[in-house]
């Protein structure tokens, strides 16, 4: 990409100009309301169960009040053996936790073992408060280690929670009533899909900005079942993918043709050299 | 039809204010908080010190079982109060620190130093924190101490110590009920009272009872749930 300035490099990281220039132009909107940054609605939740953890998320990403994708995928791969929903800017999540992930593989690969959830939240929490709310990235982490089954949730500010279940997103107050009704210790695998699943759809329900399919992942010590979509909305339209009108449908009323008289202005043969 | 009409009447509107258009409510812009009562008293061979278990965003409970009482070493812990996210990253610094320092000595830290640590670091950027953090521990050399670091940096000792939002709600019964030379049962007792009282009236206070004693012997945790804390009635 050219750039107009060639003589500095940009500097490395994010650059957080834009921020101090906001909060000055604050003071000149005078009553009226300052533009709000765009926020995408959403629901996760996580909970563990006996052989693991299950997080869901429904698949909705809102541009104000446009559904921008109706497919969108929230569940972020992070390790073989660790998963992260994310809620909040969609941008701020898909990149933050690409960076987990990054860092992630080349622990592994130095070091030969494998990454434990714990890992993975303390270099989220570090980031997070390093940038002190501005990455706007609320996410539940959920694992299988050496050490069990791990919840975590990460706020924007950098504060972490370990709890048993978690819903988080526009659609967490929803989803967290289905949870707080039907959580247990040790639930059975199906429960626990079961579980989630109710607590997402609360969300689709009654939330404008979560809405569409819902996803699943299952970690266990066996592996991982990302089911993609375990539950399809049932509002779906049928498409025609192609609109093609038959040769007729419209009618020709009159034809004209007019032919353009061109003069030979100048003519030139060059040779083409083929040698 | 009377919502709107109160809307678009008010002058000033601060992008907090959650307005009816939201996709978003608003508190899931606000920082996490942990609005909360803490406390922290010495007994003659320890310390117990005990906090509610609620941390808000605005005005939703994000954790209703939070833990606020943090070991930063064998025999000392912080009591956390304030920003969930500053207090967590201070807590792990100070616990890298003293770690570090402790090896060093190759001897068990003082209570005092953590409680320096703790002052150093709340000073130094009082203006990016909101912090209020109360150390408790034992050492070998003076027993059980408490020490306060409130929001600005300020470090004193005191035998006994109340902090949070919900603190203010029993300065009262602090001052009628606490004499020195308790037992570490009656301390006990007094500290599961005081946090009742204080999660009673404070909004921002709630959940479980975390206590925990720090003696020579080590350190003893329990929770008193919801429907077993102390019951009072004023009418």
């Amino acid at each position: 990409m050219a750039l107009s300035n060639v003589l500095q490099t940009p500097a490395a990281g994010f650059n957080f100009d834009n921020t101090a220039r906001n909060e000055a132009l604050k003071g000149l909107f005078e009553g009226a309301q300052a533009p709000k940054p765009l926020k995408t609605g959403t629901t996760i939740a996580g909970v563990v169960f006996k052989d693991g953890v299950v997080l869901g998320a429904d698949t909705r990403a809102t541009s104000s009040e446009v559904v921008a994708d109706k497919m969108c995928a929230k569940i972020h791969y992070i390790a073989p053996n660790i998963y992260c929903c994310g809620a909040g800017t969609a941008a701020d999540t898909e990149k933050t936790t690409e960076l987990l992930s990054s860092n992630l593989t080349i622990f592994s690969l130095n070091s030969g073992r494998n990454p434990r959830i714990i890992m993975a939240v303390n270099i989220l929490q570090d980031m997070l408060y390093r940038y002190h709310g501005q990455i706007g990235a609320n996410l539940i982490l959920g694992g299988v280690d050496c050490t069990g089954n791990h919840l975590y949730s990460v706020g924007p500010y950098g504060s972490v929670n370990q709890v048993p279940y978690l819903a988080m997103g526009s659609g967490d107050l929803a989803a967290l009533g289905i949870l707080e009704d039907g959580f247990k210790p040790d639930l059975e695998l199906e429960r626990a899909k079961e579980l989630v699943r109710g607590a997402i759809h609360a969300g689709i329900m009654s939330d404008l900005g979560s809405g569409n399919n819902i996803d699943i992942c299952v970690i266990t010590r066996q592996g991982v079942d990302y089911i993609r979509p375990y539950q399809e909305s049932e509002y779906k339209e049928n498409r025609k993918m192609k609109y093609k009108y038959r040769p007729g449908t419209t009618p020709v009323l009159t034809e004209k043709v007019v032919p353009l008289k061109l003069e030979v202005v100048q003519e030139s043969v060059q040779r083409m050299d083929t040698a | 039809n009377k919502m709107a009409a109160t809307a678009t009447m008010m002058p000033f509107f601060d992008q907090r204010v959650s307005s009816k258009h939201d996709l978003v409510p608003d508190w899931t812009g606000q920082e996490v908080s942990t609005g909360t009562t803490i406390m922290a008293v010495e007994y003659d061979g320890g310390v117990v010190i005990g906090a509610d278990s609620r941390t808000t965003t605005g005005a939703y409970i994000a954790n209703r079982v939070t833990d606020k009482l943090t070991p930063i070493h064998d025999r000392i812990f912080c009591c956390r109060s304030g920003s969930a996210a500053d207090t967590q990253a201070i807590a792990d610094v100070v616990t890298y620190q003293l770690g570090f320092h402790s090896i060093e000595l190759d001897e068990p830290p003082l209570v005092e130093t953590a409680a320096n640590l703790f002052k150093a670091s709340c000073y130094r950027y009082r203006e990016e924190l909101t912090a209020g953090i109360l150390v408790a521990g034992w050492d070998r050399r003076k027993g059980g101490q408490v020490y306060c670091v409130p929001i600005g940096g300020m470090l004193v000792r005191q035998p006994v110590s109340v902090g949070g939002s919900g603190s203010t709600y029993i300065y009262g019964f602090m001052d009628s009920n606490y004499k020195a030379g308790l037992t570490k049962d009656q301390c006990l007792e007094l500290t599961a009272t005081a946090l009742s009282l204080a999660m009673e009236r404070d909004g921002s206070s709630g959940g479980v009872v975390r206590l925990a004693t720090i003696s020579e012997e080590g350190v003893e945790r329990r929770v008193i749930l919801g429907n077993q804390l102390p019951k009072f009635s004023t009418h």
